[in-house]
């Protein structure tokens, strides 16, 4: 049981009557070199650490290598304590995840990349808010895993995920379109939800460029992934209403990867663009004037 | 195209913050230290391309010490490989090439000296999301990413050597999946490069010794 597009997956889910976490899983054992209960030892380890880097700093903040973030995730989380926060509750604690786990990753920890280091917050913000809001089993949660590992195989296979060859959007934007399409499998959605959904989330952060400060894996990139799981959760939320988008998820995989390897070098990772260019980006260390 | 894996997606579990620049000089180190059969005492690193720039901030320097120490790509440790180094008497030294150009951005060497005298030195590239090559053993041109179990053979450049070290694998019934000859100049030293699915059993190594243009072996299991 192999897949190579999306298209694909989505006829073998309907053949079997199976979810695309499902389809995967079945991928993995008779392509692959797992068994099925190695592989969920596999997934219960990276949702351990998924868990722990998500929780670690909210009551032990880390400054990071490079001294530009550290102690964001508390924050939030304590605006959000004092019922101060201006998102809901879900949106919160997704944020504050998956700004929890940059920190610890900007702070030498251990984190899952999920598919890049850079944008390692947006699959575990989105899955454990909706676990934790949502009361689901780890089941559920495995599940949104193998999802995601799906959608994002399909963008590694047939596109990138590397910053440096197709900008933020190969890196955030594949990891926003992963959750938004997990998400829409852990709340009950159906196959073809799961592709709109990162068929919207792929198209909403389209273009976006890499412009680490300093070449360093903290700022702009710590945010961005909170912005990735805004974009997942809203995604998801107008696929679970029946909104569909006219472009296929295939095409725009192709898309972004277009896009993304029209960039100008500047912007896929050197440090020679966007926010790591300006007068005050340079002073913190670009690529440029070093 | 490789297979690609659900763990390759939600994966590597990884201490951060770079794979390139993080868990991918864990590797090429973990490699360097896996080729040599004795207790390192000393190891000096040269940071080339963006690895040169960028290093303190993506904890390249205590990446590749790490390796060498023996951590892998998920190990705590490697945040505090200065510390571990001091702990193990292991002496370490980082140069800064920033001016030397290489073919890859993110290129470093390996020189390493062990306790009884034997050296080595290699150079490996981090190539993205933590995939790692190296390119050169003792300044031999080579390549090899460690994603298999791999036969390092070094040898005299004479007829007979690859033919002899086929025969050995095919006697431990090992199945080849790449070989390669690298060589310097006919009739120098040379490189075999042999990669495998499976492990291949430490017992080869006294079949392997029965010729005499082979002049070191080393293992990397996976």
């Amino acid at each position: 049981m192999d897949f190579i597009t999306g298209q694909a997956l989505l006829a073998m889910c309907s053949q079997h009557n199976l979810p695309i976490s499902a389809v995967m899983k079945q991928r993995e054992i008779t392509q692959g070199i797992l068994t099925d209960a190695e592989i969920d030892d596999k997934l219960n380890t990276a949702l351990t650490i998924m868990k722990n880097s998500a929780h670690d700093p909210l009551h032990t903040p880390q400054k990071s290598m490079g001294g530009l973030i550290g102690g964001e995730a508390q924050k939030v989380s304590r605006h959000m304590q004092a019922d101060q926060n201006i998102t809901g509750t879900i949106l919160s604690k997704a944020i504050t995840y998956s700004m929890a786990v940059l920190e610890v990753n900007a702070s030498m920890g251990l984190i899952v990349a999920a598919p890049t280091a850079g944008s390692s917050g947006v699959v575990p913000g989105v899955i454990l808010a909706l676990q934790e809001e949502k009361s689901l089993a780890d089941d559920i949660m495995y599940a949104g895993l193998l999802n995601a590992s799906a959608l994002g195989y399909l963008l590694m296979r047939n596109a990138s995920v590397s910053g440096a060859e197709a900008g933020c959007q190969a890196e955030v934007g594949a990891a926003s379109a992963m959750a938004a399409s997990a998400a829409v499998e852990m709340m009950g959605g159906s196959p073809e939800m799961c592709l709109h959904a990162a068929s919207i989330a792929l198209s909403n952060l389209l273009g976006l460029v890499c412009d680490p400060i300093a070449g360093l894996v903290e700022a702009p990139c710590q945010s961005r992934n909170a912005i990735g799981v805004a974009n997942a959760i809203t995604c998801a939320e107008l696929a679970l209403s029946g909104i569909v988008n006219p472009i296929p998820y295939d095409e725009m995989v192709d898309a972004m990867y277009r896009v993304g390897t029209s960039l100008p070098m500047e912007l896929r990772e050197t440090a020679m663009g966007g926010a790591a260019a300006t007068p005050t980006g340079c002073k913190l260390g670009c690529n440029n004037c070093s | 195209m490789n297979f690609l894996s659900i763990f390759d997606v939600i994966g590597p579990n990884m201490i951060g913050p770079s794979s390139s620049h993080t868990a991918g000089a864990v590797s090429i180190a973990l490699l360097a230290r896996k080729m040599c059969p004795s207790t390192i005492k000393k190891v000096t690193f040269t940071l080339y391309g963006s690895f040169s720039k960028t290093y303190r901030g993506h904890g390249t320097d205590r990446a590749l010490l790490g390796g060498i120490l023996g951590f892998a790509t998920e190990d705590a440790r490697i945040r505090e490989s200065f510390e571990w180094a001091e702990k193990y008497n292991v002496e370490y030294h980082f140069i800064i090439a920033d001016d030397i150009p290489v073919n890859h951005p993110n290129t470093a060497d390996i020189n390493i000296e062990c306790a009884d005298g034997y050296t080595l030195w290699v150079r490996g590239e981090s190539i993205g999301g933590g995939k790692v090559k190296i390119v050169s053993i003792n300044h031999i041109d080579v390549e090899f990413t460690g994603e298999y179990s791999t036969m390092i053979v070094r040898q005299t450049d004479q007829p007979g050597v690859v033919a002899h070290i086929a025969q050995c694998l095919a006697h431990q019934d090992v199945n080849i999946a790449f070989m390669r000859l690298f060589r310097e100049d006919k009739g120098a030293t040379a490189f075999t490069v042999v990669e495998s699915d499976e492990p291949i059993p430490d017992s080869i190594l006294k079949e392997m010794k029965t010729n005499k243009h082979i002049r070191e072996i080393m293992l990397i299991q996976i």
